[in-house]
């Protein structure tokens, strides 16, 4: 059996949802999954870790590893690679993934796949499918002549079965090597919102021009309270200032791929529906009948979005019971 | 000071794709290229720091065929950038085989104290080659930037991380930055800018040369969005309109 890293990313002591589709994939194609945690703050997500697929996990118990730190953790990681010996390599496509994980790779003069959609097996080659132009396309990325094969996943691609037990036994304690230190992390500014990110998000509710004003985002913050949605926008109204490029879906904003996508007053110009088109049900209101969101959209509602989103949430309050 | 700034030719955002027969790539027939957008905050960027400080100097670098990427070297000199590098490349490069022509090149120009690139391509959306360079310069690098202070050799830079939340690093020069959107406003190249740049003479170098056969991976096997199929329009009033949404996507979508 092959071994295969996965990288535990954990936020409030628990693994995430990104990371235990990693490790129950690697399971499920019989590798022998060897989890990796960092930060002093691991050791509940490492228990996790076992139930979730992993034989073993390093524990880099260090109070050095509870921010990011790009030098830290490829140390960290480099070390863990190195220790199991693992040439297969899945992470999270997280911001710390997708920064840490290319300078490993170059590391180890290695190719990666980053922000992969699908993810197969084939022998001991790992096949990942990769987005190009946020969606427009999407490629095989083959590893085989690759050293180490790494893969950078984006959160909700794989399917999560119920958590077996944990093995505390199998969470093995490992130091962090010594690193001469360039980058300090002096501070982490938190944003507006404790939500899970766009990128994360199994719901997100969208807005565009169609809100007329800024102020109108309220109404979308009401909807996605109740749905525990994450609140996303086109690039108009961000270049308007209405909201933060954080919320930016689209080709130069974020590629998303939620369960349910609801677009409102957005009509939904093609680096939008690039960005959007990976999710699985895709709401559209608008007031325009010949809006290109439309085409794009499973369900379509013409009309007055003023009328129809306050409409719609208590709609969505009655049915979910809040 | 000396910066270099990585910058791709990318198809406009505007760019319908279509594919290759066989799926055997992106057909680019017919296709308008443009600097891909992230990279034109890391020009800006690169710009800005030389008009804080004089004696400064600015080197843009590409990679591709050398007749067609060649434009945005003139694009970024018509910016403000300095001077034009081009490497060579007509065969499909992985992120790696990239990363070493890069890195390769710009050691052979004697190396930097900065390099700029944007924080992905929005062509293949890898985000990759900025960390990889870093790693083959052994220079530390911070991704994701949305705001940069230099003092003396000291680079204060605050990171885009998820949720809309910023990480504030300190680190040193020499570092690689990839920018994000947020981090200034590029501007629009002037005539005279553009006029200058035309004539320049760009540094030229070949990636077989520079980094022969390096490529770990190999892309294939090109497919285009599944159709979704046809839209249901929900008609009636408002309140008929949001209470059958509701309906639907708890039993028939089943997402509720």
């Amino acid at each position: 059996m092959s071994k295969l890293i996965v990288f535990c990313e954990h936020q409030n002591q628990n693994l995430k949802r990104s990371s235990i589709e990693l490790l129950q994939f690697g399971k499920s194609k019989n590798f022998e999954v060897v989890g990796v945690v960092l930060g002093a703050e691991g050791q509940k997500a490492a228990e996790q870790a076992t139930a979730n697929g992993a034989s073993e996990v390093l524990f880099f118990n260090d109070v050095k590893l509870n921010g990011y730190n790009p030098e830290l953790y490829l140390a960290a990681l480099e070390a863990g690679i190195k220790q199991s010996g693992a040439r297969h390599v899945l992470a999270p496509a997280s911001s710390a993934g997708k920064d840490v994980f290319p300078r490993l790779a170059a590391r180890l003069d290695s190719s990666i796949a980053s922000d992969c959609v699908a993810l197969t097996v084939e022998g001991d080659t790992l096949i990942a499918k990769k987005p190009l132009y946020a969606g427009k396309a999407f490629a095989q990325v083959n590893l085989k002549d690759s050293p180490v094969q790494i893969v950078l996943m984006r959160a909700n691609q794989l399917p999560v079965a119920t958590a077996g037990s944990a093995n505390p036994g199998a969470v093995k304690i490992v130091a962090l090597p010594a690193v001469d230190l360039k980058a300090i992390l002096k501070e982490v500014v938190k944003g507006a919102s404790e939500k899970l990110d766009l990128t994360e998000a199994n719901v997100i509710v969208s807005g565009g021009r169609g809100l007329k004003e800024a102020g109108n985002f309220k109404m979308l913050e009401d909807m996605a309270n109740v749905l525990g949605a994450t609140v996303g926008a086109s690039r108009a109204v961000v270049d308007s200032g209405w909201v933060s490029h954080s919320m930016q879906v689209g080709q130069t904003g974020k590629t998303v791929a939620p369960t349910l996508y609801i677009a409102v007053g957005i009509s939904g110009a093609i680096q939008h529906l690039a960005g959007m088109t990976g999710s699985k049900v895709i709401v559209a209101i608008n007031n325009d009948p010949n809006a290109p969101i439309f085409q794009k959209a499973t369900y379509g509602i013409v009309g007055d979005l003023f009328e129809i989103v306050p409409k719609l949430t208590e709609e969505f309050k009655k049915l979910l019971h809040k | 000071m000396k910066i270099f700034v990585g910058i791709k030719q990318v198809p406009d955002t505007e760019t319908k794709i279509k594919l290759l027969p066989n799926a055997a790539g992106v057909d680019l027939t017919g296709v308008k290229f443009v600097v891909n957008p992230y990279d034109e905050f890391a020009i800006e960027e690169a710009v800005k720091i030389k008009e804080k400080n004089p004696g400064t100097q600015v080197f843009a670098i590409t990679l591709g065929p050398k007749q067609r990427v060649s434009e945005v070297l003139r694009t970024a000199l018509a910016m403000g950038c300095d001077e034009g590098v081009v490497v060579n490349s007509n065969s499909e490069l992985d992120n790696l085989g990239v990363a070493k022509a890069l890195a390769a090149a710009i050691k052979t120009e004697g190396g930097c104290d900065l390099l700029l690139l944007g924080k992905l391509a929005i062509d293949d959306n890898g985000s990759s080659v900025g960390p990889m360079i870093a790693e083959l310069l052994g220079a530390p690098h911070i991704s994701v930037v949305s705001k940069l202070e230099l003092t003396g050799t000291t680079a204060k830079v605050e990171r885009d991380i998820e949720g809309g939340a910023k990480e504030i690093f300190e680190v040193p020069l020499p570092c690689v930055l990839t920018a994000n959107k947020g981090l200034n406003m590029p501007r629009y190249a002037s005539l005279p800018g553009i006029m200058k740049a035309k004539k320049k003479v760009l540094k030229e170098y070949e990636a077989e040369t520079l980094a022969a056969g390096v490529c770990k991976s190999k892309a294939t096997a090109f497919t285009l969005p599944d159709d979704k199929t046809a839209v249901k329009m929900i008609a009636g009033d408002a309140g008929a309109q949001a209470q059958e949404l509701a309906r639907m996507l708890r039993d028939e979508a089943k997402v509720l």
